[in-house]
């Protein structure tokens, strides 16, 4: 089996321009994506999307049809539909497709999987009814569904951004119960210098807070013991604001408290990773140009660290020219370019970081609430288990089950960390995390057996 | 509830859950077509049969598995809908037949 | 670690590892009144001890081993009161099936060699009996050898148990502080570890496949080599098989557990990395558990794997471990390199390692593990090894 120069796993803006930046640079490159088709999920169904859809979902969705289209005319081979299940050491990926297992090989790897969303647990929060905001964000960008009674619980640009998006759509949400501490605007305020050098995001933040006022969306600030009510589904939301206690009737609750790197594949992989004080999750250690401290492989996009879009292509496309510059291309200019408007862009983050950090009640859930929704263990349990003296994660996991269901600790990881961390009162970093192992996805017995690995590979390109 | 801001436009698919017959638009996933038909339990977790549906939509939660066409554990926001599947709750824990 | 003072760095015994064996060893000491200090590099049961397959077997054991597992099994019957915690203990049979007329022959044999020792807890199962007890096995399955009073156990919840217990008694549980040196002074043990120099009578190597280096500090040798078996666990199925089943012809250890995840193990050894506390799997090596998982059970076709993972373990060139006192050194100790099938001798091989020590004899069987089968002469083990 040849290797390639470049493989990259996820298409959404990193991967997408990495991918075309290294096919036009002369690299041969294969991407590798678990949906039919391009855009990841911010862009999402980004190429079918109906002209009116697109232009309701705003002129930022819109920016990634071209970003598809310039990946879709390069020389890049993409493969969807295909999930990824093991990265091995020497950087061959096993992935299955259709049903089936295959391997492709590669010299560098870019690991473009992007975010997932917080974990946010709260009582009632595995109630049918209740999804992320993303969740929803996903039925109307790639579905054109939307929904007559939802309410956006959280903090962060993205529930904004939805509630825009929901407004312009002709379903507004019922509420908005916005969980921001009123210290951090104290806090985020000393951030505004820097953040002014990025004003064009400040002014849609601000347009798009005119325009939830404007359709007269109740919005309440300051919420705190937020807890969904239902028996079997969700029903209502029940929260305390300024010393008033709330019940909203809503069967579609929607849960958000920003977005942290996935972190899957470069946990796999063994990639050092370092707690951000400011995101409140774990962030793989890189260099300037995104490699991380295992050699060859790189990171792009949000799985960097949460800057948005428009630098997960500006990192996308660093990587490609790091990849190329280490096959013998000088590409020093193009990327230092790129890396000072890539410091532009993120000079919101700060300041955005600040304002929108997690409640404690969500990083820090009372003990009856569920934590691993797959195996259903509370906070109470894994701080019990502490108390016992499990020293962390990976005790816990062996200890309790939590991060063993299906989901294999996406939903619970960041979670037990920080619990094991406040009931140690340690920092997370030295809490640590999951050790991840293959299978990345669940695997059928079946698929596993059928894998065949040639014995001798045969040397680089 | 959910509904769709434009009908759909390049005709329908259709499939059942739990036997009933659901209208779906090509380029649904079984997630969101049953989500827009108003369905919210997918499945009963092996644990403590409590019910679950769709969280995250974008194939990291595991929490909307059902059955298709007798094969279990799919994801339903991560199958593109087809004509004349038929999809079921997932009750539990996995049954195996013994020969 | 923080300092300890003077008299916190002196103790009766000083044991290397925090393994099951170490932290056996260490209650059953302090159960004994020694005073006890636990050396553990990472954390307790970090590898095999933790991630093992929690088989809790009689069945299939090296002649040698029976009566050490005889002993360990009368301690895994009263674990809860031992340690207060159930470990997750279930008892069940153990039954090794025969895919051909030839394997299960073989089979007969081993129950007749067994006999004639005086042993009586295996027995050969036809294929009707061998199906009441596995009624999903595959149907060209012909039999069996059991065991069936056997059982398993969670390991990492028993090892944590262990230590626990052990802590309870008295023991110091030093995590995160691996031994740099060992060495003897007059009449005393000092190990330097975390930048301290700790002082004991007695010191115990229990520190598995890092038990080579141990020795040789102490002034033995002992080829033991580091080996990661591949373990796999699928989700939760609803119950169908409530033995442990291994396979007369090929590699296989399978259970399905209380909650109805199977654990599938069976010796595809994946990558070990001693020196960094890491292991690799081998996927183009675990497929073959898969398969065999699958030709043994053809109901697991549709199950799926959330997880697999290695951790590391002592191997002997002889598959059988280092127990007893050290070549030549007084008041030194081996207990270590099992061989992936140490977690049921656990609880019997610390108990009879605390006699040894804090009485200096034990009537326990211990000969054929003697460190002395292999060379001791530090020139002809260097030749051996080249």
């Amino acid at each position: 089996m040849n290797a390639c120069d470049l493989a990259i796993i996820g298409a959404g803006p990193a991967g997408m321009a990495a991918a075309t930046e290294a096919a036009n640079a002369g690299l041969s490159v294969i991407l590798l994506d678990e949906q039919p088709a391009p855009g990841g999920q911010i862009y999402r169904g980004i190429e079918t999307v109906p002209e009116e859809r697109r232009k309701l979902l705003g002129p930022d969705y819109g920016k990634g049809l071209s970003i598809a289209q310039a990946f879709r005319a390069s020389n890049a081979t993409y493969i969807p539909e295909a999930t990824v299940w093991n990265i091995n050491p020497d950087l061959s990926i096993d992935y299955s497709r259709n049903g089936g297992s295959s391997q492709i090989s590669t010299r560098h790897l870019l690991i473009a999987t992007g975010a997932v969303e917080r974990p946010t647990p709260m009582p009632g929060w595995t109630l049918p009814g209740v999804t992320t905001a993303g969740a929803l964000q996903i039925l109307l960008k790639a579905h054109g569904g939307v929904g007559d009674d939802v309410v956006l619980v959280g903090s962060g640009p993205l529930l904004y951004l939805l509630a825009q998006q929901m407004i312009e759509a002709g379903g507004p949400p019922k509420a908005i119960i916005e969980t921001i501490d009123r210290s951090h605007y104290l806090k985020a305020a000393r951030h505004l210098p820097r953040a002014l050098s990025a004003l064009s995001y400040l002014r849609k933040g601000m347009a798009m807070m005119r325009q939830i006022r404007r359709a007269g969306v109740p919005h309440y600030t300051g919420a705190r013991d937020i807890r969904i009510e239902g028996a079997q589904r969700a029903e209502a939301v029940c929260f305390s604001a300024h010393g008033r206690a709330h019940r909203i009737e809503t069967t579609s609750v929607a849960l958000h408290q920003g977005v942290v790197p996935n972190q899957q594949a470069t946990r796999l992989l063994g990639c050092d990773h370092v707690w951000s004080e400011s995101q409140r999750c774990f962030i793989p250690k890189l260099d300037a140009f995104f490699e991380s401290s295992v050699e060859n492989v790189f990171v792009a996009g949000d799985g960097a660290g949460i800057a948005g879009a428009n630098s997960a292509e500006i990192r996308g496309r660093i990587v490609a020219l790091r990849v190329a510059q280490k096959l013998g291309d000088d590409k020093g200019t193009q990327i230092r370019a790129l890396q000072k408007k890539l410091s532009r862009d993120e000079a919101i983050r700060p300041f955005l970081e600040t304002l929108y950090a997690p409640s404690d009640e969500v990083m820090v859930p009372h003990d009856d609430v569920l934590v691993c929704r797959c195996e259903e263990v509370t906070a109470g349990a894994i701080r019990e288990a502490v108390d016992l003296g499990a020293p962390g994660p990976n005790q816990i996991k062996s200890f309790l089950r939590s991060g063993m269901g299906p989901c294999q600790g996406r939903m619970c990881g960041l979670a037990v960390s920080s619990i094991i961390a406040e009931r140690r009162k340690e920092n997370p970093q030295s809490i640590g995390y999951y050790r991840l192992r293959p299978p990345l996805k669940p695997l059928l017995l079946s698929e596993l057996a059928q894998l065949e690995r040639e014995p001798t590979r045969d040397e680089p390109l | 509830m959910f509904k769709r801001i434009n009908a759909p436009k390049n005709g329908k698919v259709s499939f059942t859950f739990e036997g009933r017959s659901i209208d779906a638009a090509p380029g649904d996933t079984v997630a969101s077509a049953l989500m827009l038909a108003g369905e919210t339990h997918f499945r009963d977790t092996p644990v403590s049969q409590s019910q679950r549906g769709p969280f995250c939509l974008m194939g990291v939660c595991f929490e909307c598995l059902v059955e298709i066409d007798g094969v279990p554990n799919r994801q339903a926001c991560m199958v593109a809908v087809r004509e004349g599947m038929s999809v079921r709750r997932q009750k539990g824990a996995i049954g195996v037949e013994i020969e | 670690m923080a300092m300890a003072s003077l008299q916190h760095r002196t103790a009766d015994l000083l044991v290397i590892g925090g393994g099951i064996h170490g932290c056996s060893a260490a209650l059953h000491a302090a159960m004994r009144g020694l005073q006890v200090i636990v050396f553990e590099k990472d954390t307790v049961a970090r590898h095999a001890s933790g991630v093992n397959a929690g088989g809790v077997r009689k069945l299939g054991r090296h002649v040698a081993e029976i009566p050490l597992s005889l002993h360990s099994m009368s301690i895994w019957r009263r674990i809860a009161d031992l340690l207060d915690d159930d470990c997750g203990f279930q008892p069940s049979p153990q039954i090794k099936v025969a895919e051909t007329a030839e394997e299960l022959e073989t089979l007969r044999g081993r129950v007749a060699e067994l006999n004639s020792l005086g042993y009586t807890h295996e027995q050969i199962l036809d294929r009707q009996t061998m199906r009441t007890y596995l009624p999903a096995v595959a149907q060209h399955c012909v039999g069996a050898i059991a065991s069936l009073d056997d059982g398993f156990a969670q390991p990492y919840q028993t090892t944590f148990a262990f230590q626990r217990k052990a802590q309870q008694m008295g023991v110091r549980v030093l995590e995160h502080t691996p031994v740099e040196r060992v060495s003897r002074s007059g009449e005393e043990w000092k190990v330097q570890a975390g930048a301290q120099e700790f002082t004991g009578r007695f010191v115990l190597n229990c520190a598995g496949a890092w038990g080579g280096e141990i020795a040789r500090q102490i002034g033995d040798h002992a080829p033991v080599r580091a080996y990661a078996p591949m373990m796999i666990v699928t989700e939760r199925l609803r119950p169908f098989c409530t033995a442990v089943v291994g396979a007369a012809g090929r590699p296989l250890s399978f259970k399905q557990m209380p909650n109805g995840t199977v654990v599938i193990g069976g010796g595809r050894p994946g990558v070990p990395e001693p020196a960094n506390n890491r292991t690799h799997m081998q996927m183009s090596e675990l497929r073959h558990s898969a398969q065999t998982a699958m030709d043994i059970f053809p109901v697991m076709r549709g199950a799926q794997i959330v997880r697999s993972w290695a951790g590391i373990e002592g191997l002997m060139p002889d598959g059988i471990p280092v127990i007893g006192p050290a070549a030549h050194a007084p008041g030194a100790f081996h207990a270590f390199g099992f061989s992936a099938h140490g977690f049921q001798l656990g609880p019997g091989v610390g108990d009879i390692m605390a006699e040894l020590i804090a009485t200096g004899s034990t009537q326990a069987p211990i000969k054929p593990f003697s460190i002395k089968r292999f060379p001791q002469d530090p020139t002809r083990a260097q030749k051996e090894l080249s």
